[in-house]
């Protein structure tokens, strides 16, 4: 991890990486939505509505993924300052909102035909609900220090004390009695849901995994760069003219 | 402390550091009567918005006071660093010799003392005035004196981080909000447990599971928050 602590080196390393990552994204997210949409079969009891699965699940897992990420990114910051790590952590928030919002809406439009209801106020949904929050709240108190410093390590510190979501999100289903449905991939036991839903299922996680990266590694590459913009800003301001032999074009 | 005396114990330095909060609360006059009196206004706005039938209000009462006592807390927490953090005495705390993850835990001890306990006392009067049954009253006091120290704990975690920041009271409520409502969902539970009869000694016993958990970690959180905050 300390070989991408300097800035540099991981632009260079991000920006050979980024149009591989970026090309595996659109191919598996094109794949995974013809195989989503044509290949798997309608379901026996929920017919076509069951493919809003291939959406919301693999968003929900995203959701919960990323807030785990941004919680290693910060506890990274917090222990051995690594100077990229609450970057990442900053930057990583606004995808994992996105993705929980898509969860919710997409399980909302599922709702309504399946369950006759937008919304219930069960114990999965509740705690999705709590995670969206604190991805707000994080993103509201990151932004709200005149010093970006002092916002990303407030952030750091809230993001850990929000990751004990996490467990009560993945459990809720086992621990309380829920409309939602009970874990059908990752449980003891192996998964209850037959392979040709399975394998589109797991082609649309991994591409919704692909685009996290791809869409994170082009944000923490902005933030980087906007970091070094604010840094030339700084010193111009300090000494008006500095930068200004540096852009005239060479004779 | 004063310079030159021998270093005090840390059960002493404890105590007087919580003697100090609570003068400081009690000197800016009437810091616990104003929370209570908002306690007891917001809950009055219910039969006014909701109209005054008395099943509803029976129904729904002990979720009213539950919310209205969660909001009440919030409401003197962005105080509990701020005025020391603004005239410095903050980065003298944070030198002194008692360590600062256990003066926060003795000025969340004074802020229970002011805020949660009140709010425990008076919530039966306002489950009379709401007409929640009576068999719920022990359970509801019961409950929150259990619940509202995991309050004042959490609390401190949002105040720490919210120091310094823009609009730092809105900002505190949307991060705490969330992180209350385990709390709340217990608390309420409890009352509705005692009415129905089904008994509410599991969720007392998991109400105390939480300031049991959140007795040690949330001055750990709070202590690296206000060090962050005076880097």
């Amino acid at each position: 991890m300390h070989r991408f602590a300097n800035p540099t080196r991981f632009m260079r390393l991000s920006g050979a990486l980024l149009p591989w990552l970026g090309a595996f994204s659109v191919l598996l997210l094109a794949g995974g939505t013809v195989l989503a949409l044509v290949v798997a079969p309608p379901d026996y009891q929920q017919g076509e509505s069951v493919r809003i699965m291939f959406v919301h699940v693999p968003s929900a897992w995203m959701a919960l993924f990323i807030y785990a990420l941004m919680a290693l990114a910060s506890a990274a910051a917090l222990i051995w300052r690594h100077p990229l790590a609450e970057l990442a952590a900053q930057e990583a928030a606004p995808l994992g909102a996105g993705f929980t919002l898509i969860c919710l809406i997409s399980g909302s439009l599922w709702g309504k035909p399946m369950w006759g209801t937008w919304w219930v106020w069960d114990a999965r949904l509740t705690s999705v609900l709590v995670l969206f929050f604190l991805y707000l709240g994080y993103l509201a108190l990151v932004h709200a220090f005149d010093d970006p410093t002092r916002g990303a390590r407030a952030g750091a510190i809230l993001a850990l004390v929000g990751v004990v979501n996490i467990p009560i999100i993945k459990f809720s289903v086992d621990w309380w009695n829920t409309l939602h449905q009970p874990a059908s991939v990752f449980r003891l036991g192996g998964p209850t849901i037959v392979l040709s839903m399975l394998l589109p299922l797991l082609v649309m996680a991994v591409a919704f995994t692909a685009l996290f990266f791809t869409l994170w590694l082009v944000r923490i590459r902005t933030a980087i760069l906007a970091r070094r913009i604010r840094a030339l800003r700084l010193a111009e301001s300090d000494e008006p003219g500095r930068f200004r032999e540096a852009a005239r074009p060479a004779q | 402390m004063i310079i030159g005396e021998a270093p005090a114990s840390p059960l002493r330095s404890f105590g007087l550091v919580v003697r100090r909060d609570l003068r400081l609360a009690l000197r800016q006059g009437g810091d616990a009567a104003m929370v209570v009196a908002f306690f007891v206004l917001a809950v009055i706005l219910f039969p006014f918005g909701v109209g005054p039938a008395p099943e509803l209000l029976a129904r729904i009462g002990s979720g009213i006071v539950w919310v209205t006592a969660l909001l009440a807390a919030l409401l003197s927490l962005d105080r509990l660093f701020l005025a020391d953090y603004e005239d410095g005495s903050l980065e003298a705390i944070a030198l002194a010799p008692l360590s600062l993850e256990f003066t926060i835990l003795a000025k969340a001890l004074a802020h229970w003392l002011v805020t949660g306990l009140p709010l425990a006392l008076v919530a039966p009067i306002l489950g009379l005035i709401l007409g929640i049954d009576p068999a719920g009253y022990g359970a509801l006091v019961a409950a929150m004196a259990l619940g509202t120290p995991s309050l004042s704990l959490i609390g401190t975690v949002g105040a720490a981080l919210t120091l310094g920041a823009r609009r730092g009271g809105v900002l505190l409520s949307l991060l705490i909000l969330p992180l209350y409502i385990p709390v709340l969902i217990l608390g309420a539970g409890a009352v509705e447990a005692a009415i129905s009869g089904l008994g509410e000694r599991p969720y007392l016993l998991v109400l105390a599971a939480l300031a049991m958990a959140a007795l040690p970690l949330a001055p750990l959180a709070s202590a690296a928050a206000v060090r962050q905050a005076l880097e």
